[in-house]
């Protein structure tokens, strides 16, 4: 997080040069869908955005025709009192409701195409907003992870939205539209992507102090890697057997973790934070707050406020020692 | 004065004697205690511009925390409280009051009348704004500001998820300045309805006068809503109901159905006025009636009407329906007609003209095209899978502040230097006035256009940090560097108006060479406004008057 002052500037003059000189759209999520429904959304969204386009341009070229060519010059004789014209007021109103009307028109067929049918089939995911974190459950094989969703390739997948406490909103732009996990309201998502590769995510409607630090990752892989990746997500982890580690398992069992986290093959079995699990195998801490590594897991476990202040995780005030038994214990869960 | 309580409504068709005794006031309290529709209408702007001044210091604070990634300048808490004083303020405390100044001042001047129907109910709208606006930032001494945003969602602005006591002064305040809005907006129809100078037919409104009478009927309808909302939102925090929680079968969504159809109109309450600042502004400078006057008034009767059937294209992402959702994408869309009929309109009243480039004017044609961005991106909401992917992102951002900032700001000021020579009877600097102008206009379109695309690139609003993806650094500095400007821009224009207060031209009656009855007058006006109203046979008395050539004959009026 922290990063030199100079280092930053530099960059950031870099960016600057990168941004007049070659800005690449491809930074721009929305408009490189990796899904029919994203793509479907960005064909409708560059249609619309050439007309309103050609209608700012009529527009502003209007304004500034009149500017040059009516400027008051010395000497020039009294306007001529024109108060209207009927002709033209039906111009302007018609055109515009028959554009609209266009428009409509592949705004409707768009939105089914954006938006499909859930249909009868039951859901495969189960997606459930926490302050500040995602929960997530594949509801046939059982996988529980969190702030990581891993897709394969090419396959639609439907989602269930959920929300434990306040609106949340699900969104990763290049895979289509936002939809937001409502609490006492389900709602539900076709999830695909057409390509590998790892898509960001966030939390899209204000939902409190950590808003920002809400972010997920939709990891899509071939057939072979998900399904590799969902068998090691079922293992149950062994206790460990080198001592630092297994102080750690102690220290996991006797502190409250287990009243807030589920870490499978413990006792520890609740939502109220993130399932710890195959911690070690996730790319991101703390809904994006952080990379996840030893020493990140480490300064979040020292105190949580550092990375992401205002989260609901505690801080334990733990010792040293403690820290690098629980990270010891937290590496070895794989 | 006892006694009199009862009869106050007519005290503006008979009021002198009863009411001079107000007047006999002099310096401050002349102001406190004064029910002088001219003398509350500027107290309404000073106010505005005070709590303009608070809205953007908070907006300053946000774009330096947003100017790098990854920053600590403000806790998340902090940059939370900030946005949500931010909105809240700008809307409900600066554009509403500054506008409703302007509509109070100049409504009964534009009608030849001598005050509003009801003086001292007047004055009880503007201090009841006034004391809204103080309860809110005491919050800030109280416990802490609100931090829920400015619409303050249902659940997370319940107990459970906002424990300080500055969501209920949010309550309060809203609940408090909303009463004085219905107040005054009665006040407005009455006045209209009823203190019309001979021969002011409604035919012959100026337009300002028009869409502030069918904005007060908006903010009659519209602010009940909130207000009911939100006492229901007081009693679960404060008697543990559960209108809003969900956890105990209440719903999270029915606030939003009501913060909406608040909220929409609510967004032409805030523009109604400022369309119909340029409706005079710009006829003036371009020495020509304004085209197509039924067509104009008319369009702002259909936005009124249309405005009540849109609230739910604020709600597409909640996963409403596909037959709700194609409803609120029609009359979304629907809406947009009218307000282009409104451009076109300006635009063509500018042909054939002779545009005299004051800064009032440069204000009020920048106006025209900064608003048609706002209202362009505005379309893109209505197309429901655009909105699906842009709403609550930065694309939003933009898109709301080039309809505010863009549209109401800039009319304002285009309003402010064609107005203040009445307000004061000196001319604000044309000189520093060009300043202020292309200050705000660069600094206007540096701060927000770049936020168009940060949105596309998935940056979603009311984040206090983003980390650093490719472009998003370069994009926010600029942002903020824009905002920046537009400090510069807000630091020009006071020092104009300290300055032209003291220092200014004499303006005379009349210095634009005006035709509405405001410019019949002395600037400022007497007590009562007129000594005399000059024959009022059409649209453009003083026009008439000088001109008795050219007078505009009504019903001739088509090319
Ligand atoms: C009061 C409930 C609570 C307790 C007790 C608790 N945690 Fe947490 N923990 C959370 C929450 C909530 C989060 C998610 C924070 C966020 O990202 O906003 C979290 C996140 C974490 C994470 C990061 C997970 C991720 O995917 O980002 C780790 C690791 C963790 N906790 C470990 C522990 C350990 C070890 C203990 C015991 C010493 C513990 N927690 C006790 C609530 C709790
Ligand atoms: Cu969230
Ligand atoms: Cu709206």
């Amino acid at each position: 997080m922290t990063t030199h002052p100079t280092r930053t500037a530099l960059r950031l003059l870099f960016d600057f040069v990168g941004a007049i000189e070659v800005f690449n759209l491809s930074s721009i999520d929305t408009l490189n869908p990796v899904s029919p429904q994203a793509a479907a959304i960005t064909r409708l969204f560059l249609g619309v955005l050439v007309i309103l386009a050609v209608i700012f341009v009529l527009v502003s070229g209007l304004v500034v025709y009149a500017i040059v060519r009516y400027r008051e010059r010395p000497g020039s004789s009294m306007p001529r009192q024109l108060a209207g014209s009927r002709k033209l007021e039906f111009l302007w109103t018609a055109v515009p409701i028959g554009l609209l009307a266009t428009v409509f028109v592949f705004t409707a067929k768009t939105m089914r195409a954006a938006n499909p049918k859930k249909g009868t089939r039951p859901a495969d995911l189960l997606v459930v907003g926490h302050q500040w974190w995602w929960e997530v459950k594949y509801l046939k094989s059982g996988v529980i992870t969190a702030n990581e969703i891993h897709l394969p390739v090419g396959k639609a997948v439907l989602i269930q939205l959920e929300a434990a406490d306040v609106i949340h909103d699900f969104w990763v732009p290049q895979l289509g539209r936002k939809i937001d996990a409502i609490p006492g309201h389900t709602n539900y998502l076709w999830l695909r992507a057409d390509r590998p590769g790892v898509y960001s995510g966030i939390c899209a409607e204000f939902c409190g102090t950590e808003h920002a630090w809400m972010r997920f990752e939709v990891v899509v892989q071939s057939p072979e890697e998900f399904t590799a990746w969902e068998q090691a997500q079922l293992k149950i982890p062994q206790p460990p057997s080198e001592p630092e580690a297994l102080a750690g398992m102690k220290l996991f069992n006797e502190l409250t973790c287990v009243n807030c986290h589920r870490l499978a093959g413990t006792r520890a079995n609740q939502t109220a934070g993130p399932d710890l699990t195959h911690l070690a195998q996730r790319r991101m801490l703390a809904g994006g707050a952080a990379v996840n590594n030893p020493q990140t897991l480490a300064e979040w476990l020292k105190d949580p406020d550092r990375i992401k202040p205002g989260s609901n995780m505690p801080n334990f005030h733990l010792s040293d020692a403690q820290v690098r038994a629980l990270v010891a214990y937290l590496e070895t869960t794989k | 004065m006892k006694g009199h309580e009862f009869t106050e409504g007519i005290a503006g068709l008979v009021g002198e004697r009863e009411r001079v005794g107000w007047f006999s006031h002099e310096g401050l309290l002349g102001w406190v205690a004064s029910v002088d529709h001219k003398q509350v209408g500027l107290m309404y702007i000073v106010a505005a511009f005070v709590f303009f001044g608070l809205g953007g210091i908070e907006a300053l604070l946000m774009r330096i925390q947003l100017a790098v990634p990854n920053n600590h300048f403000l806790s998340p808490e902090t940059f939370n409280a900030l946005f949500t004083m931010h909105g809240t303020t700008m809307i409900f405390f600066v554009a509403m009051p500054l506008l409703t100044g302007f509509t109070v001042y100049l409504v009964p001047l534009m009608i030849g009348a001598r005050d509003v129907a009801f003086p001292r109910l007047n004055a009880m709208s503007f201090w009841l704004t006034l004391f809204a606006g103080l309860m809110l930032y005491f919050s800030f001494f109280a416990g802490g500001a609100p931090s829920a945003g400015w619409f303050s969602y249902t659940p997370l602005s319940e107990a459970a998820f906002s424990l300080r006591s500055g969501q209920d002064y949010w309550i309060l305040s809203l609940i408090v300045a909303g009463i004085g809005t219905v107040a005054g907006a009665i006040n407005i129809i009455v006045t209209v309805v009823t203190l019309r100078a001979e021969g002011m037919t409604m035919k012959r409104l100026p337009l300002f006068v028009w869409m502030n009478f069918v904005n007060a009927f908006l903010m009659l309808f519209a602010l009940p809503v909130l207000n009911a909302a939100l006492v229901m939102l007081l009693i679960d925090r404060q008697l543990h109901a559960h209108f809003f929680t969900p956890a105990s079968g209440g719903s999270a969504l029915l606030w939003q159905h009501y913060f909406w159809a608040f909220g929409h109109p609510e967004v032409y309450i805030v523009i109604l006025p400022a369309f119909g600042m340029i409706s005079e502004i710009i006829p003036v400078f371009s020495r020509k009636p304004i085209f197509g006057y039924e067509f104009v008034a008319a369009s702002t009767v259909a936005i009124a009407f249309l405005s009540f059937t849109v609230w739910a294209h604020h709600m597409f992402a909640v996963g409403l329906g596909h037959i709700a959702n194609l409803f609120f994408a029609v009359a979304s869309m629907s809406i947009a007609v009218p307000t282009g009929v409104k451009i076109f309109n300006w635009t063509a009243t500018m042909y054939g003209g002779q545009l005299r480039f004051t800064t009032a004017m440069k204000f009020a044609v920048a106006f025209i095209v900064m608003f048609t961005i706002g209202g362009l991106s505005g379309v893109s909401f209505a197309v429901v899978p655009i909105d699906w992917q842009l709403t609550d992102t930065y694309y939003l951002v933009a898109h709301m502040h080039y309809v505010l900032f863009g549209g109401t700001v800039l009319a304002s000021f285009a309003g402010i230097y064609y107005w203040f020579p009445k307000f004061s009877g000196r001319l604000l600097s044309e000189r520093l006035g060009s300043w202020h102008f292309w200050l705000t206009f660069v600094g206007l379109n540096l701060t927000f256009f770049i936020q168009h695309i940060l949105g596309m690139m998935g940056m979603p609003r009311r984040v206090f940090t983003y980390p650093a993806l490719p472009y998003w650094a370069a994009f926010n500095m600029l942002s903020t560097i824009g905002a920046f400007v537009l400090l510069i821009a807000m630091l020009v224009f006071l020092y104009n108006v300290v300055m032209s207060l003291r220092y200014g031209e004499t303006a005379g009656d009349n210095p634009w060479d005006a035709w509405t009855l405001e410019w019949a007058t002395t600037s400022p006006p007497p007590v009562e406004n007129f000594v005399r109203i000059p024959p009022i046979h059409g649209r453009r008395p003083l026009w008439d008057l000088a001109h008795p050539e050219l007078a505009d004959e009504l019903g001739k009026v088509d090319a």
